[in-house]
């Protein structure tokens, strides 16, 4: 892939730049030795490496303003991290940038159950917002897998979701405002505590817009009271068509799961080989979890069940109790470590419409053996969203080349079918250069001149979402202007 | 009036548009300040396009009217969670209202405190803007972060930004059964409690509206329940026990009843063919009762949200804004004669930075500000 040249005329200023920020926050807040800027060089996308100019923790709004000023002024580009989980490059630096990382930013500011609002610093982790209001009974519901590590701030600029989103929705969904910075340091409040915002959408348009119209300080979200109980069924088919039209056809009945989850046989057989969950070996399986009372439970199981049944299932577990419901979602949520114990693999998210499964994942099987590399489905079933692993020897040369370009074919195919690139990770750099096969030039011109209102200058992480060619007036005209 | 029949038409007449144009849809909802230009009518580009009930989806002209989406929908057992208001009877308009209009003022209405708002059901949108240029964002699926999410800035935008054309939603299954728990004669502010209360617990409230006693004779604490029959029952009586501190609920299960109730509290009907003018306040559930005692004499409220949102009624020309003084949230004035809504910003003001920020927008989407000009202040 390829990445931006850093800008020599921002490499020279690099001294006085440093000094200006260590005025505006302690000292050991601004990073500098090349040493320490190392931690900063990659997110989850670790394929792609490059250290920063300079790495600033601030403490606080004011910090991150006033550092954001001297930047506009200094003309220094500016990439916003959160805890570095992103699987798309999003906080991935340029040599010529200062990474604003938002670690310190982590205090909880207002609990407030009568209103079921949380107000945090926005380099909290997602799981310790939960764990903030749990023991009063209430839950933060956007739950992606890395919510031990991953910090609000990065759920906000990606929109991330989370397998009981089916349910509850994405961040988008249960975010009511947030404290923004601007580039040139103005800071403004967007939303609170109320329902909706007034004037434009500007929360609906913040969020997802990865750390390129502002940074986010601050955030006032949703907190829901958690459900009596959770208990899932897991079932096997012989056929992902199968598998799928008993999808549509739960969702048909009126039950809205809280998550429908899907594995395909070569994800089943690894994580049986590594976690022994005592999944059937079948072509497709699938976990359905429901919520409410024992006897509200029972019901939708039970009629859950019914409509299995008619699709001939291999095999049919429902869970009668926590230990059985662990053991079914055993093998579900340790699918991408036993994924990682067998080889490198690359995780995709595009989505498609529901009905296209049995057609996408046909097609993925044949490439994969036009590509000769071995592929996993992963699926949250009943919203399209697709997680094929691609797995690949990081340590074979021309391995992550082949496996980049079997991804893309992939996520051109989502395309064709109706769906779309990215599901839930986000753009960033890795399907920056897609964005043409989903968008017009007209659709990206649009989103552009957003980030024009927003960031005249394109000094917000500015090499990211959008292909390099049709950003490189943008970002490079604008700041030479 | 020009009523393009496809979106290339509709982009063709905008490039070609000398001056101002108000766009209408079903005409139903004349919310914002008078607008002066060339009427355009969406009402000709219509007809759902593709609608997937086993992935919860649909796509629809913008023109389409509410109701054929609503009858498709109905046909399969699935609805729109976010049961969009109906402004005519509040507003006094007649005509069918448009899917394009409930987007582009982001209709939502008491299942907001659960499935969300019209923006939160919209997942893609097609659109042209004041250039003539067709813009398309967001798609068919549910989950996409694709891009900057534009459907949402399309939500709510009052036609200023670009005209829909098309729009995506997500859907969701109806309901086999609904019920209605009532508590009675509580003061505003011990309502407010009591709704907080019930949209604390796991029971799944789907609505929950206060009418004070000048609205409803006597005050009135409503709940709503929905779901599977016997769930609902059973969850009914548990919220009841939850409630007991705030006195004895009672428990609605007729269909037709909980139906009308929710339907008028959506619809604001108490406030229908009144002589006030009506504002709409986005607010702190736990403000609103404060807000509402700071309204002018005379002056009446409906709570819904659980009390997030208020509908306040007071005399024709009220400045509402300088009678409440700051407040956190917003303010929208709803209906009032023309005079009024020319004279008073029908939009709360937004603080400068923001204000520059919309006004950026309008003239990157719209350079000649012929979209609904000043709709949105
Ligand atoms: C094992 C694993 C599992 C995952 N599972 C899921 C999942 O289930 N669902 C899902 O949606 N994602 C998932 N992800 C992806 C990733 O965790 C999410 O995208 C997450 O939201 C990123 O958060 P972060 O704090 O790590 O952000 P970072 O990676 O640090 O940054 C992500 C983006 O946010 C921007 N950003 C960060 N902070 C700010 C700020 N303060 N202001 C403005 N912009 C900012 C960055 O510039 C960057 O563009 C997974 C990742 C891993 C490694």
């Amino acid at each position: 892939m390829e990445l931006p040249e850093p800008d020599p005329s921002i490499l020279s200023k690099k001294d006085r730049v440093v000094e200006r920020l260590r005025e505006v926050m302690p000292a050991r807040a601004v990073i500098d030795d090349p040493t320490e800027t190392r931690a900063y060089e990659c997110d989850a996308l670790t394929a792609y490496r490059c250290a920063p100019m300079a790495a600033i923790l601030p403490g606080s709004t004011e910090e991150v303003s006033a550092a954001l000023r001297i930047c506009h002024e200094e003309g220094v580009p500016v990439v916003p991290r959160g805890a570095g989980t992103s699987l798309a490059g999003g906080a991935l630096p340029t040599a010529d940038s200062v990474i604003l990382g938002v670690a310190r930013l982590n205090a909880v500011l207002e609990t407030d159950y009568d209103n079921r609002i949380i107000r945090v610093q926005a380099g909290r982790t997602n799981l310790s917002v939960t764990g903030a209001v749990e023991e009063e009974g209430f839950f933060y519901a956007p739950d992606p897998s890395s919510q031990l590590a991953c910090a609000i701030s990065g759920n906000i600029a990606m929109n991330s979701g989370g397998a009981h989103c089916l349910k509850y929705g994405v961040t988008t969904n249960n975010l009511l405002g947030v404290t923004l910075v601007l580039m040139d340091g103005t800071v403004v409040e967007l939303g609170g505590a109320h329902l909706d915002a007034a004037g434009y959408d500007w929360l609906g348009l913040i969020c997802g817009s990865e750390g390129q119209l502002g940074v986010v300080t601050e955030a006032t979200l949703r907190i829901l009271p958690k459900p009596e109980g959770a208990r899932p069924v897991l079932m096997g088919f012989d056929s992902s068509e199968v598998a799928g039209a008993c999808v549509a056809d739960i969702i048909k009945a009126g039950v809205l799961p809280v998550a429908i989850e899907f594995m395909d046989r070569p994800c089943i057989r690894a994580t049986e080989a590594f976690a022994h969950a005592g999944y059937p070996d079948c072509e497709a399986l699938l976990i359905v979890e429901v919520e409410g009372s024992p006897a509200e439970i029972d019901a939708q199981l039970s009629l859950i069940t019914e409509i299995a049944r008619r699709h001939d299932p291999v095999e049919l577990r429902e869970s009668g109790s926590d230990e059985e419901s662990a053991k079914i979602w055993l093998g579900r949520k340790s699918a991408f470590g036993a994924m990682g114990q067998i080889n490198d693999y690359m995780c995709l998210d595009g989505t498609i419409p529901v009905s296209a499964l049995p057609l996408v994942l046909r097609r993925i099987g044949e490439m994969s053996t036009e590509y000769g590399l071995d592929v996993a489905n992963v699926f949250h079933a009943g919203d399209g969203n697709m997680h094929p692993l691609i797995l690949f020897d990081a340590n074979k040369p021309g391995d992550l080349e082949r496996c980049e370009a079997f991804g893309a074919d992939i996520l051109k195919l989502c395309v064709e079918v109706g769906g779309c690139l990215t599901g839930e990770h986000g753009v960033g750099i890795e399907k920056r250069d897609l964005m043409s096969t989903q968008f017009a030039d007209a659709d990206l011109d649009a989103q552009m001149r957003v980030k024009d209102v927003f960031d005249p200058g394109w000094l917000l992480n500015p090499a990211k979402v959008f292909p390099l060619a049709a950003s490189a007036g943008r970002r490079t005209g604008r700041r030479a202007a | 009036m020009m009523r393009p029949e496809t979106e290339a038409e509709l982009a063709e007449l905008v490039a070609g548009a000398g001056g101002p144009l108000r766009v209408v849809g079903g005409g139903t909802r004349p919310i914002g300040a008078p607008v002066a230009g060339e009427a355009l009518s969406v009402a000709g580009l219509a007809g759902v396009t593709l609608y997937e009930p086993g992935a919860l989806t649909l796509v629809a002209r913008a023109g389409t009217p509410l109701a054929e989406i609503e009858a498709a929908l109905a046909a399969e057992n699935q609805r729109l969670a976010f049961e969009p208001m109906d402004h005519r009877a509040l507003l006094g308009t007649e005509g069918a209202p448009t899917v394009g209009g409930a987007v582009a003022v982001n209709a939502s209405g008491p299942r907001r405190v659960q499935a969300g708002a019209c923006r939160d059901a919209l997942i893609g949108v097609r659109f042209v803007d004041g250039r003539g240029v067709a813009i398309k964002n967001g798609g068919r699926v549910m989950k996409n972060v694709t891009g900057y999410d534009l459907v949402k800035l399309m939500a709510g935008s009052h036609g200023t930004l670009g005209i829909l054309s098309e729009v995506s939603l997500k859907v969701l299954p109806d309901v086999e059964a609904a019920a209605t728990v009532t508590v009675s004669e509580l003061d505003d502010a011990r309502a407010v409690a009591a709704m907080a209360a019930g949209l604390g617990t796991p029971f799944e409230v789907s609505a929950a509206a206060h009418l004070p006693a000048p609205v409803a004779g006597t005050a009135r604490t409503h709940f709503r329940l929905e779901g599977f029959g016997a769930s609902v029952a059973y969850r009914a009586g548990r919220l009841c026990d939850a409630l007991a501190p705030f006195g004895a609920a009672e428990t609605e299960t007729d269909a037709g009843r909980v139906a009308d109730l929710w339907a008028g509290i959506r619809d604001v009907r108490p406030f229908a063919g009144s002589g006030g003018d009506v504002w709409r306040l986005s607010v702190k559930p736990s403000d609103a009762p404060g807000l509402v005692a700071r309204l002018p004499e005379g002056a009446r409220a409906i709570y819904d949200w659980g009390g997030g949102l208020v509908w306040a009624e007071v005399a024709p020309g009220t400045d509402l804004r300088a009678a409440l003084g700051a407040f956190a949230g917003h303010a929208t004035l709803i209906r009032a004669r023309e005079a009024t809504r020319a004279a008073l910003p029908v939009f709360h003001p937004e603080p400068a930075p923001l204000a520059a920020i919309a006004k950026g927008l309008r003239a990157q989407f719209d350079p000649r500000g012929i979209l609904n000009p000043g709709v949105m202040g």
